[in-house]
């Protein structure tokens, strides 16, 4: 195992492409060292790049409508930042409940898109803005949207040799920003459900994200729909059939699927009801 | 959107660099060093000016003295307490095993070792962080606070005064991490009300159920009144 301590991004690039398949990026590492060191060994041939001395990275930078996180900023750092928290405001409230504040002053909203847990809440919060993130190789520079960047369970269209370089949001107007998480806990508790939801006020469009529902964080173009289209809901029951053709819960240890699709459709039919006249009570 | 750019949120000071007399031991070298703070103060370029083209990337080149560690150990100087101390240890060995096997400081507890218990809270630059889940490497120039660094000699912590008063403690263990963390939370905000001590102690899990005189020992720590106080009624209380 070595370790590679680069204090450029070009650097860490260049190294990342040498390592070839025994290079790893690390952040926070507060995924990556989980159990450490007793799993040490797994990683005997890895090469780790360890991103904390690229300094330029733990920015956060707000302008023109756009808010940009460099690789290395933390939960905390989005608390701590009012522009962020006030442009933004479910990532703080994201930032909030990862974990505990021991996590949230190490862990990154990069590391935690690049992990490609299902049930990654900084996702959750990042994917009900238009966001995009920049991949950056020796090739060059790339942009992908959130919405298309998993491609199923842990796997996304990134390729071995890129590094995250920043995190972008375009800002709108929006009518209605909602998120809400549910756990065992309010800290330290792995999301059983999780839905985040925006409609933006210029053109009257949804953003409905669920984690904890499907193989990835995932946007729900049904539920999209139904919301686009004013579809009155009877109550939290009548989500079911459209929560359904949008997601695929499971049982696990955490929680069940019925559990799961119940407690998502009685959300959001609380997080709306209120909020759209149409829905009904 | 009111949003100018925002170097404020985000301190420019290298989060990881050197010590200003370059030693070598830190594992840092000075040309890293000075290159790191080069790169810091070229920030604000590098953000404006995206390289987007592939012939653009190519230009940028390869260093050749990035810094490689292991897989041997290797020697790093910590800052701790405002002392440094020399270790020789693998860059990714969990920081509270360095304090408590290398340096033999062990008031910082391990229990989960997966960050979910707050018993190994120490302070980096500040802030609260697991140490169970940080490399040593990453914790090379930072300022390192441990729970042996409050208090000055014979004179406790204010807060240590307080746990000991309000009986903030039964096996004492997630003490160290609770005194930390709430440490943290005072240096951040000086009366915090309940709701807010709550929050700042979340990661820290208390097998013993002493929260409640937990909470209450730091709202006396930072002056502020204390109710519900079960501790202290002198002479009220049974057994
Ligand atoms: C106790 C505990 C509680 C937690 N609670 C939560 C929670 O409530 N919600 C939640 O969503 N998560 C939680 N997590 C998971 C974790 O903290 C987050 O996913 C965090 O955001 C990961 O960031 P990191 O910087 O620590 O990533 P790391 O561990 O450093 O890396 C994670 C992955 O991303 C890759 N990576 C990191 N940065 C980059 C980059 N810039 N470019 C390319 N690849 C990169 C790494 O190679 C690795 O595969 C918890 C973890 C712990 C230990
Ligand atoms: S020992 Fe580090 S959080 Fe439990
Ligand atoms: S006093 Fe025993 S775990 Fe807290």
């Amino acid at each position: 195992m070595r370790v590679c301590m680069p204090t450029t991004l070009s650097d860490a690039c260049s190294m990342l492409a040498d390592a070839g398949t025994a290079g790893r990026v690390m952040a926070g590492g507060t995924d990556l060292l989980v159990d450490w060191p007793q799993r040490a060994h797994e990683h005997d041939d890895t090469i780790w790049i360890d991103l904390s001395r690229v300094t330029p990275l733990r920015r956060i930078t707000c302008a023109d409508h756009v808010l940009r996180l460099g690789a290395l900023t933390t939960y905390w750092d989005v608390v701590q930042s009012e522009q962020a928290a006030e442009a933004f405001p479910l990532l703080k409230q994201a930032a909030r409940v990862v974990g505990s504040l021991q996590i949230q002053t190490r862990g990154t909203w990069a590391g935690n898109i690049m992990n490609g847990s299902p049930a990654a809440d900084g996702v959750l919060a990042l994917m009900a803005y238009d966001t995009t993130i920049e991949l950056r190789s020796t090739a060059g520079v790339r942009r992908v949207s959130l919405d298309t960047f998993y491609t199923g369970y842990r796997s996304t269209v990134a390729r071995a040799d890129e590094i995250l370089e920043s995190i972008v949001l375009r800002r709108h107007r929006y009518r209605i920003q909602y998120f809400e998480k549910i756990g065992t806990r309010q800290a330290q508790a792995i999301t059983k459900v999780g839905l985040a939801l925006t409609q933006d006020s210029a053109d009257h469009s949804w953003r409905v994200v669920m984690n904890s529902m499907a193989p990835t964080v995932t946007r729900c173009p049904a539920l999209e729909g139904v919301l686009s289209a004013q579809q009155p809901m009877a109550g939290p029951d009548a989500w079911l059939p459209i929560i359904d053709a949008d997601v695929s819960p499971i049982d696990d240890l955490r929680s069940t699927s019925r559990y799961r699709r119940v407690v998502a459709a009685r959300l959001l039919h609380s997080a709306l009801a209120d909020r759209c006249d149409w829905i009904g009570q | 959107m009111q949003c100018d750019q925002s170097p404020d949120s985000q301190p420019d000071q290298p989060a990881a660099a050197g010590p200003p007399d370059g030693s070598e031991s830190r594992g840092v070298s000075r040309r890293s060093f000075i290159k790191t703070m080069g790169v810091s103060a070229a920030a604000g370029a590098v953000e404006t000016a995206l390289v987007t083209s592939a012939a653009e990337a190519s230009a940028m080149q390869r260093r050749d003295d990035v810094e490689t560690l292991g897989p041997q150990a290797v020697a790093l100087t910590l800052s701790i307490n405002g002392t440094p101390h020399r270790v020789s240890v693998e860059p990714l060995t969990p920081l509270v095993e360095v304090l408590r096997w290398n340096l033999g400081m062990t008031g910082t507890k391990t229990a989960c070792g997966r960050g979910a218990c707050g018993a190994c809270t120490v302070h980096l630059d500040g802030q609260p962080i697991a140490s169970c889940m940080t490399p040593v490497i990453d914790a090379v120039g930072c300022e390192i606070s441990t729970i042996e660094g409050l208090g000055n000699g014979d004179q406790l912590d204010p807060l240590q005064v307080a746990f000991i008063k309000h009986d903030a403690m039964q096996c004492g263990f997630c003490t160290p991490g609770l005194i930390m963390s709430s440490k943290a939370l005072l240096a951040d905000t000086g009366k915090p009300n309940m709701e807010t001590i709550r929050k700042a102690l979340c990661g820290n899990l208390c097998r013993c159920g002493t929260y409640p005189n937990v909470f209450n020992a730091v709202l006396e720590a930072s002056g502020q009144p204390v109710p519900n106080d079960l501790n202290t009624d002198n002479g009220k209380r049974g057994g």
